[in-house]
């Protein structure tokens, strides 16, 4: 018998059609199922009814779910709520999305795990504390003590994650349901704690249901996979089956979207760095930190002695992980923040114009950057107001700098919307009407109503489906191509930038650590944190895992680096031309 | 603990200097109207012709220093300088002298004083313990008819004259509870020693003033809660304490009401002086014997240190609460404790 069986489960909202329609899988102990889809899959609806944690208005129309344990078999969708309630945290446990906010900010990490134990069992506070400590270990805190009175917010996003499931695990659960457990973390982090859960899993002998949309991640953890779309399965069987030949037009779309990294045979070309749009010399950039008293303040510097050269027409991108300098960078770039005395931002809005000082900018020659450089946010849905309609969005600003008329900014309007692949008959609306693909599409037309020459774009597909980072890539793609824009691209995704970038800078602690053309990069990494951005890059292949030594060696301290790369207290070794076009940041 | 001390001690201090600066800008602002309380008697008598008046106002515009400089004047009230009658000051515990009833100002406010902070206590309790299970009670049971009810009652307490609800109280309360009107004691109380039957008659006087004065606080606290409760409920962190296997009602208990009780907290220092300033026309509705009644006649007559020391008094009291409601809100949150990191 299954440990978990779900059959023809139906869940819907108010009168409209199920969200969730006929889905029925089963899990075996032990097992990993992974459940991938899209937003809008209903793949989380259907792993939290598991845990009957659904929203409020949710109705459940039909359905089973068995759960055997202890040797009986109970459908949790029937059993009362004080069953279910020994159940959760005890046979089956959760892991959250965003473990920024899914531990409360005012409550000791400690005790939130110990919490689960006192819960479902009688247990001495010493003897709750000693078990907590020892998961503690378990997921990977070198201090466990000092984890036990830490609060969240004194935590990194991937040590969060490591709390999260040391509460999770702590009573030894039947089923871990991860919904979706690493999509806020930075690859490598990501990398290091799939590998922590199937450790656990290895350990402990439980299942696992996985919710997820990469592709990549299934292949490196499912046994068992169930495609989602629109709230029905459209395919389901063994990883082996499904990744290896993908039967539905749906998995292979789903397939051809996943960013990859490129395998390159040998790369060719070097980005000419001739006609700069855009150069960076030399720019460093420190923070003063507010204490409270009369001590002087701590210094936090963002990035440190950058240079990124943007020839007009191309795209450079830097990627890093979240703390990495990179979108300080950008702000740089922008003229939002100066950047301290010595580094100089040259901006050359045409070819052969004597080049404007970003950092030194007047309050007009400010104006005329801001309309020949603008930006692109990470996230769509809080980058345009819901207040504004389409059209007013988009005019905006045309009538901040005061170009044309009112009709002229009508027109221009339609002509950006019809350029990002919507209708013009959309423009009287409000952006809720959107989706977040759509509404990235908005935000670009925002940023090109100007006619800018160039575009910073920070994440600009982070927030958004695979499929549909897809399309907004070739958009940027189509458009860099058309208009002869220039893109200074900050993400956190090698396998997106793989595929949009003429050159690539990886930054670590505010350095530059590695830079060359994408080709060049994937053939032949030479810093081990380029490395192990490489290796932790989950494919969808169960036949190349990811390669986790790779990734500890190269994403940790940079006090364990090799010899050859490592930093002298806190000066970092020059960075170095290896071959042409390619830069290394290694003692020679 | 050392820290939340010292966080406490430097308060203190910061409190004392604004309490400085307050002292200038009530000094001030009362002195800014022409004339004061004595200059408008003397014209008064002099256009009845009562010349012996003239004299002994005059007298006494030298003796409390009125015909000085104005910078003098504040120095004097507040004691940093000698006087007529040397140092005599706020600092060295002399409120002054209040034309308007010819009596030095302890006197008059002596009794006063207490039974203001005692009145609007019991409001601030009054609306905290009212609020806080209805505001949460409405947000667990949002959009139920626990939810509407407690909204509608809400709603009626915001929208009624709180010297209407008084004077209704009193005629209910009198007619079916045989509730004392008027007053904060029976008469025959009134100038007599504390004793345990006097205690008794000022807190039957005190049921109506309570409940009309802190009625609508009440009402937009719990609004506030219910919606910062409501807030708190859609975050990830709820459902994470829910997939623990907790008891919703403790669930609601240790997360959500813990994360929704800061602007709680918050709200300490701006609920007095808002109640001390809301309560004056009940208190003279209501014949409560509090300071209320009488800032309105010192303002009226501009009987400057009458209302000087009134305005100084519920300065303080606003100090004294935000002070409190600051270091609560050290102790509560361990974001605000470690200083301005943000989570």
């Amino acid at each position: 018998m299954p440990l978990l069986d779900v059959s023809s489960l139906t869940i819907g909202f108010g009168k409209s059609d199920p969200v969730v329609q006929n889905v029925s899988f089963s899990v075996e102990s032990g097992e990993t199922l992974a459940l991938v889809g899209e937003s809008g899959s209903g793949k989380t609806l259907t792993c939290r009814s598991v845990m009957r944690i659904l929203p409020a208005t949710a109705q459940l129309r039909g359905g089973q779910i068995n759960f055997s344990h202890d040797g009986v078999t109970q459908d949790l969708l029937k059993a009362p709520e004080r069953q279910i309630r020994a159940l959760r945290g005890s046979r089956i446990s959760m892991i959250f999305q965003e473990p920024m906010r899914s531990l409360s900010p005012l409550h000791r990490i400690g005790n939130q795990v110990a919490e689960v134990l006192h819960l479902h069992q009688s247990i001495s506070a010493a003897d709750a504390r000693q078990r907590v400590l020892a998961q503690f270990e378990r997921v990977g805190f070198a201090d466990p003590a000092r984890a036990w009175s830490s609060y969240p917010f004194e935590m990194s996003g991937g040590m969060r994650q490591r709390a999260m499931i040391a509460m999770a695990m702590i009573s030894k659960p039947d089923l871990l349901i991860a919904d979706e457990p690493t999509t806020a973390l930075d690859v490598t982090t990501q990398a290091q704690v799939l590998g922590l859960i199937k450790d656990l899993q290895a350990e402990t002998g439980m299942s696992v249901i996985l919710v997820t949309h990469d592709l990549g991640v299934v292949a490196n953890m499912a046994d068992q996979v169930v495609v989602m779309n629109k709230g029905r399965v459209m395919e389901a069987g063994s990883a082996k089956a499904v990744l290896g030949a993908p039967a539905h037009g749906y998995t292979k779309k789903l397939f051809a979207a996943a960013p990859m990294i490129p395998a390159v045979a040998a790369p060719a070309r070097t980005m000419p760095h001739g006609d700069l749009i855009l150069d960076i010399r030399n720019v460093t950039k420190t923070f003063a930190l507010r204490t409270s008293g009369w001590r002087p303040p701590a210094l936090i510097t963002a990035c440190r002695n950058v240079d990124l050269k943007l020839p007009r027409g191309k795209t450079l991108a830097v990627v890093g992980e979240s703390g990495s300098g990179k979108t300080t960078c950008a702000q740089i770039a922008l003229g939002a923040i100066t950047p301290d005395a010595g580094g100089e931002v040259l901006f050359t809005p045409n070819a052969g114009e004597a080049p404007l000082q970003v950092h030194a900018m007047s309050k007009t020659q400010r104006r005329s950057f801001q309309r020949d450089a603008q930006m692109v946010f990470q996230d769509p849905y809080s980058s345009l107001s819901p207040r504004m309609r389409v059209q007013d969005a988009l005019m905006e600003p045309a009538e901040i700098h005061r170009i044309g008329t009112r009709t002229q900014r009508r027109e221009k309007a339609v002509e950006m919307i019809r350029m990002v692949g919507l209708s013009p008959d959309m423009l009287p609306r409000y952006p809720h009407a959107f989706s977040g693909g759509q509404r990235q599409r908005l935000s670009i037309a925002r940023a090109l109503t100007l006619d800018p020459k160039l575009l910073v774009c920070d994440e600009p597909t982070s927030a958004l489906d695979v499929s549909v980072q897809d399309q907004i890539l070739g958009l940027l793609e189509d458009i860099r191509d058309e208009a002869g824009l220039s893109y200074l691209f900050i993400s956190h995704d090698l396998a997106v930038v793989a595929r949009i970038a003429d050159e690539v800078a990886v930054m670590r602690a505010g350095v530059i650590v590695e830079q060359a053309p994408p080709d060049t990069l994937f053939y032949n990494p030479q810093h081990p944190y380029t490395r192990a951005l490489i290796a932790a890059q989950p494919e969808p292949d169960i036949s190349r895992p990811i390669d986790l030594d790779l990734v500890a060696k190269g994403a940790g301290s940079p006090a364990d680096w090799p010899e050859m790369f490592r930093f002298k207290d806190e000066t970092a070794p020059a960075l170095r031309e290896l071959e042409p076009g390619h830069m290394v940041r290694c003692h020679a | 603990m050392i820290l939340i001390l010292r966080y406490a001690v430097s308060r203190f201090a910061t409190m004392l200097l604004t309490l400085w600066v307050v002292s200038i800008l009530v000094f001030v602002i009362i002195n800014l109207p022409p004339g004061d309380f004595l200059s408008n008697q003397i014209a008064e008598l002099r256009a009845t012709g009562q010349a012996e008046g003239v004299a002994k106002a005059e007298f006494l515009r030298s003796e409390y220093a009125l015909d000085r400089p104005l910078w003098e004047q504040y120095m004097i009230w507040a004691g940093f300088m000698p006087g007529p009658q040397g140092f005599a000051g706020l600092l060295q515990g002399n409120f002054g002298w209040s034309f308007e009833f010819d009596r030095p100002v302890s006197e008059i406010v002596g009794d006063a004083l207490w039974l203001t902070v005692l009145v609007n206590l019991a409001a601030v309790l009054f609306v905290y313990v009212v609020a806080l299970p209805l505001g949460v009670l409405a947000a667990a049971k949002s959009e139920t008819w626990v939810d509407y009810t407690a909204g509608f009652v809400g709603y009626l307490g915001l929208a009624t004259p709180n010297f209407l609800l008084a004077l209704i109280l009193f005629y209910y309360g009198h007619k079916y509870f045989n509730l004392p009107i008027g007053g904060l004691m029976s008469p025959e109380y009134e100038g007599q020693p504390m004793s345990w039957d006097k205690v008794k008659s000022i807190l039957a006087h005190l049921i109506v003033p309570t409940f009309v004065i802190g009625t609508s606080g009440a009402a937009a606290m719990m609004q506030r809660l219910r919606a910062n409760m409501l807030d708190e409920l859609s975050k990830p962190y709820v459902e994470t304490a829910i997939a623990k296997g907790m008891q919703p009602s403790k669930m609601l208990r240790k997360y959500p009401l813990r994360m929704a009780f800061n602007p709680f907290v918050a709200d300490i220092g701006n609920l007095l002086p808002a109640m001390i300033s809301g309560s004056v026309l009940v208190s003279v509705v209501l014949g409560l014997q509090t300071i209320g009644p009488y800032l309105l006649t010192a303002l009226k007559s501009q009987d400057q240190f009458l209302a000087a020391f009134i305005l100084m008094f519920v300065a303080l009291l606003t100090l004294i609460g935000t002070m409190i409601s600051d270091v609560l809100l050290m102790l509560l949150d361990p974001r605000i404790r470690m200083g301005g990191r943000t989570s």
